[in-house]
């Protein structure tokens, strides 16, 4: 995508729902293929800078969308949790290449992290997938009934501070590091914020990952 | 109740003529503290011997100076030294100082750690503890023993300057201002990966010279190297950088750390002078230093100097940077305070 591709056009929210406390999924009309993996720079308007944010809707949904929580000290995320269907916000088209593709893979995220994920997993990139999501409350697994009817056994749930039976008691880094073997061969995805992220690829890197093998995508 | 006093050092004339107007002190008090502030060899604000005892108690009552002396000094064979200075919300930073000829250059952080995850960085190993506000970055230029002889400073310490751009673009302000440091913006660069908001209003409104972390012309190699790459592809900052005039005072330049076997073809080579080719620029090519962990390796230093003549040879002037501080973490890519922030 060029700069001028990345102009923020004017979108009509068609959903906006509180999925867990301080935690959105809003939509608008889907106007443009993507990819799932890809994203989108969102705004509420024209002047300030937008945020960018991953797509969580699978590439064939009429309704594009996005997973966001309210960070305290955000500009953004606070504005958008107060708008309502109906409201305006400006976005532009996709884009990205955190790609998800239909080969062998472990996606790991945390928290919102799931977002690209979820659009996969909705586009059907579902074969030999493995996912491991990382949260530090049950109720931060968004989208879990999904992803779980779509994912099986290969689905595993992280929580570090809460247990509940069939959740990983611990840190997605520590699942990690307690698997006595993990693929060599695969592509693995990475999707959270900077310090797990980087945790993470560094694990598997000292597993014996080659590092071409690993994808990051950092929110920042 | 010093921790509810916010500090003066570190705001701008702006700031401080908003400050004095809320205190109904007279106008030109403002132009009065930041010659204190910025000027003068005072630490605190009684010192500040001009201002009447009245603005004086008001401004003690609601403010500390803000100077925060380095706890720790560090002292490279090579001469660099390297500082430890705490934060206002206790956590660390570090700071270089670095002589080489008659030059001293300091390299200031702008962040407490980075959230940019580079494969090859300390300090994105980290992650990220916080923001560093201007007076916390000014300060590591203000308060080391060096200060009367710096010559150049570079925004390529710790953290992702544009991802704290407020604060580093009224840093500048404050280093470059008439009633304030008064260094030429020449003086001064600014190194980024290249978050392309930040990168707009950095050239829109600051004129110190400007640094990309390039690194590789590919983007999948750069991907895997520095995740920013799929939020900010460098194609769309060099198309950025091609909108301005780098032919004049104000210069670009591109890092670019050389991997032994990853970035170092002629390959590499060539798409760097075709992506580069049009833009008045330098190349600095970096030695790598490994870091615990890493996959990635320094290249030779006869790969290195052929790299560097090949893109010489192709029109793109190339220079390959000095290691400097090596022996006491100071070099490209080392600082990290990761260990004091799991001690705090």
């Amino acid at each position: 995508m060029s700069n001028a591709e990345s102009e923020l056009k004017p979108q009509l929210l068609t959903r906006h729902e509180e999925i867990a406390p301080g935690v959105f999924v809003i939509g608008f009309k889907r106007q443009h293929d993507f990819k799932p993996g890809q994203a989108i720079k969102l705004g509420i308007d024209q002047e300030q800078p937008p945020r960018i944010y991953s797509i969580c809707s699978g590439a064939n949904d009429d309704e594009l969308s996005v997973l966001f929580n309210i960070k305290e000290d955000g500009f953004l995320t606070p504005k958008l949790a107060e708008l309502s269907a109906g409201d305006t916000v400006f976005a532009s088209a996709p884009y990205g290449t955190f790609l998800g593709t239909n080969d062998p893979a472990w996606w790991i995220a945390t928290g919102t992290g799931i977002a690209p994920f979820r659009s996969m997993v909705r586009s059907g990139m579902t074969r030999s997938k493995t996912l491991v999501h990382g949260v530090r409350h049950l109720n931060q697994f968004y989208f879990q009934d999904d992803l779980a009817a779509a994912l099986g056994d290969s689905y595993h749930r992280c929580c570090s501070a809460e247990q509940a039976d069939g959740v990983y008691a611990g840190r997605v880094t520590a699942f990690l590091a307690g698997q006595p073997q993990l693929p060599q061969d695969v592509r693995y995805y990475i999707c959270g914020q900077a310090t797990m992220a980087v945790e993470v690829r560094d694990l598997l890197i000292a597993k014996g990952i080659p590092f071409g093998n690993i994808v990051t995508e950092i929110y920042f | 109740m010093e921790q509810n006093k916010t500090a003066l050092f570190g705001k701008t004339l702006a700031e401080l003529q908003a400050l004095v107007a809320e205190y109904k002190l007279p106008k030109f008090t403002a132009k009065q503290i930041a010659d204190w502030l910025y000027c003068k060899e005072v630490a605190s604000i009684d010192e500040m011997t001009n201002l009447s005892k009245k603005a004086r108690e008001i401004l003690n009552e609601r403010h500390t100076f803000g100077l925060i002396d380095p706890i720790e000094t560090k002292v490279s064979t090579d001469g660099t030294k390297k500082y430890l200075f705490p934060t206002e919300h206790d956590q660390f930073i570090e700071t270089a100082m670095i002589p080489f000829n008659d030059r001293k250059t300091v390299c200031v952080s702008s962040q407490v750690g980075c959230k940019m995850g580079c494969l090859f960085c300390m300090t994105g190993k980290q992650g990220f503890q916080g923001q560093l506000s201007a007076g916390e970055i000014v300060n590591q230029i203000r308060n080391i023993p060096e200060r009367d002889g710096i010559t150049n400073i570079v925004y390529m310490g710790m953290g992702e300057p544009f991802d704290n751009l407020d604060e580093v673009l009224k840093s500048v302000e404050i280093l470059t201002s008439e009633w304030g440091f008064a260094m030429s913006p020449r003086r001064i660069t600014v190194s980024s990966i290249g978050i392309i908001p930040g990168l707009v209003r950095f050239l829109n409104e600051c004129e110190a010279h400007l640094a990309i972390s390039l690194h590789t012309p590919f983007h999948e190699e750069r991907q895997q190297l520095m995740p920013v790459q799929i939020a900010y592809p460098l194609e769309q900052i060099i198309e950025e950088i091609r909108k301005w005039d780098f032919g004049g005072q104000r210069r670009v330049s591109f890092e670019y750390i050389v991997f032994g076997g990853l970035n170092d073809s002629p390959r590499h080579v060539k798409e760097l002078v075709r992506m580069l080719g049009g833009i008045k620029c330098r190349v600095n090519l970096i030695r790598f230093h490994p870091i615990p962990g890493t996959p990635l390796h320094a290249t030779d230093e006869d790969t290195l100097q052929q790299f560097k003549d090949a893109l010489n040879n192709k029109g793109l002037l190339t220079t390959i940077r000095a290691s400097r501080g090596l022996d006491i973490y100071a070099a490209c890519g080392l600082l990290s305070t990761k260990a004091q922030a799991k001690r705090a």
